[in-house]
């Protein structure tokens, strides 16, 4: 489990993140959800120390990270996996390479299991036999994919996808939202979504944390998001007059 | 001032991140042998042309100043060799690869960084400053001496060739002069300057690229002042070194 205490970020005198509590929990699909510069790539760096926080701490199954040095921490972000909104692939390397890359640094497996390992990764995405193309031979699409497969090639205990599915075709991005649900279950993962695509909310997310303004406006579950009253948190799922529409015959219906 | 010593400090942090508690010795390895491609092999034929034509300039000169007569004509060589040994293989080489491998140095690890394939690094717990800057600094500071050492024959047989082929010196004079009153600490001397040099160069260029913020344009910055920063440093150590060791 992961919590957030009380935590604010700013950026020259440009307060991004106001007092965010929350807690994100394991076996779960956890969102972050929110307009466009509403601060849930900053919050998330800030969770897993790229930004330094202002004020506030973060716990990783009761490990205070904030407080740890450089060198302790490092030991609790070799059970982290992370996607970045742009992928963050090294691009001097072939995508086999980039999956690989945590395993050779990290783990003690032979070179043989190190290849199984990554053709499985690779597989799960669905870029078996993409293995030795480099990023800029592949679309944004694949670059996110191969960002996934490279961020579960270690089995993280905390997954962080920026995005995951931003730039894909509806059928690539609820393949990729399955198989994040599935490895959650699996192995028993705190995933950590941030995202601003509302069917793969309704599709995967186990808990729902709203911001709005650097602001942590609202938390809930599937089930409650569609129906609450929250202003902002409506206006969010619902942002055409068509959408609004289908709300209110909703609410219709349920009195 | 109160900039130099953010950067000063800023330099030092980095620095301590790159020599402390490294990753695997095998990436090391692999890494390194990258490196002494990209920095050494890849700047062989600049360092080549470079020293070939420096050593016939010098030697053409020194016997066109030498006209009189009276003034042997072995000075050709023997001018030949200390421009070569003293300044030109090492300074003046280092000062031209300071523009291309600090140049690169900076712009790759300035991209890495605006592209977060830093960050990336970083959170899967890899220490990036020492897993990109390290492999750098090894590798020049093993291959400079080198091509420092290789820059120095170069030049004296470039105006071995081209003062007998104009006739301006004799092969037995320019030979003489080259060996007339060598001194082998004046090479020691210009390896020590190549070592620091070296350090300078990798050091200071990946400092300007890991902490480049922004996008293209704060790229191309970085490697300018990398070059620049590189430059002057190289100016002023050469100056200093000079003094402590040959005064
Ligand atoms: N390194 C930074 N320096 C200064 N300001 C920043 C920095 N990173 C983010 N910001 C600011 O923080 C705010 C939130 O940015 P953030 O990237 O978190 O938005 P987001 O919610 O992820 O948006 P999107 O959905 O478009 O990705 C923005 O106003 C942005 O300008
Ligand atoms: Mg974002």
């Amino acid at each position: 489990m992961i919590e957030v205490k009380n935590i604010s970020k700013s950026f020259d005198g440009n307060q991004v993140l106001k007092d965010i509590t929350t807690e994100l929990w394991p076996g779960t699909v956890n969102f972050i959800i929110g307009r466009s510069g509403s601060g849930k790539s900053v919050l998330t760096k800030c969770i897993v120390g790229l930004n330094e926080v202002d004020q506030g701490e973060i716990f990783f199954d009761g490990r205070n990270f904030t407080k740890l040095n450089k060198w302790d921490r490092r030991l609790i972000r070799q059970e982290m996996g992370m996607l970045f909104q742009g992928a963050a692939l090294f691009d001097s390397m072939s995508v086999e390479e980039n999956v690989m890359y945590p395993l050779r640094m990290f783990s003690n497996l032979s070179k043989v299991e190190r290849q199984k390992r990554v053709d499985e990764c690779l597989e799960r995405v669905n870029l078996a036999g993409k293995n030795k193309l480099f990023p800029s031979e592949i679309s944004g699409g694949m670059q996110k994919r191969t960002g996934i497969a490279r961020a579960i090639a270690m089995n993280p205990k905390y997954l962080f996808c920026d995005e995951p599915n931003s730039g894909l075709d509806p059928q690539t991005a609820i393949l990729i939202d399955n198989l994040i649900k599935e490895i959650t279950k699996e192995y028993n993962i705190t995933t950590v979504v941030v995202s601003h695509d509302m069917p793969s909310v309704m599709e995967i997310g186990d808990h729902i944390n709203f911001i709005y303004e650097g602001k942590l406006w609202w938390r809930g579950d599937r089930s409650t998001i569609l129906t609450s009253e929250n202003k902002e948190v409506s206006e969010f799922v619902f942002p055409s007059a068509f959408m609004q529409e289908i709300r209110d015959a909703l609410r219709e219906g349920h009195r | 001032m109160a900039k130099l010593f953010s950067h000063i400090g800023r330099y030092s942090i980095l620095l301590g991140q790159v020599f402390t508690r490294p990753a695997r010795a095998r990436e090391y390895r692999r890494l390194i042998v990258d490196e002494l491609d990209k920095i050494g092999l890849q700047s062989l034929g600049i360092v080549a042309l470079l020293s070939f034509f420096m050593g016939a300039v010098v030697t053409i000169q020194t016997a066109a100043n030498i006209d009189s007569g009276w003034i042997p004509k072995w000075t050709i060589g023997f001018t030949t060799r200390q421009t070569m040994i003293l300044e030109f293989s090492s300074t003046i080489v280092c000062l031209i690869l300071s523009g291309k491998v600090g140049g690169n140095i900076s712009s790759e690890i300035g991209t890495m960084r605006i592209t977060e394939q830093i960050d990336a690094m970083d959170v899967m717990g890899v220490n990036s400053a020492s897993v990109l800057i390290l492999p750098k600094i090894i590798a020049a500071i093993f291959i400079f001496p080198f091509m420092v050492v290789g820059s120095m024959f170069l030049g004296i047989v470039a105006g071995a060739i081209v003062g007998t082929s104009q006739g301006v010196v004799s092969l037995t004079d320019y030979t003489y002069g080259v060996q007339y009153y060598f001194e082998p600490y004046q090479v020691s001397y210009t390896l020590i300057k190549t070592l620091v040099f070296a350090f300078i160069i990798t050091s200071i260029s990946a400092y300007h690229g890991y902490y480049t913020k922004g996008g293209a344009r704060e790229v191309g910055q970085s490697s300018t002042k990398a070059v620049v920063y590189s430059m002057v440093l190289i100016l002023l150590s050469n100056y200093i070194i000079t003094q402590l060791l040959l005064l």
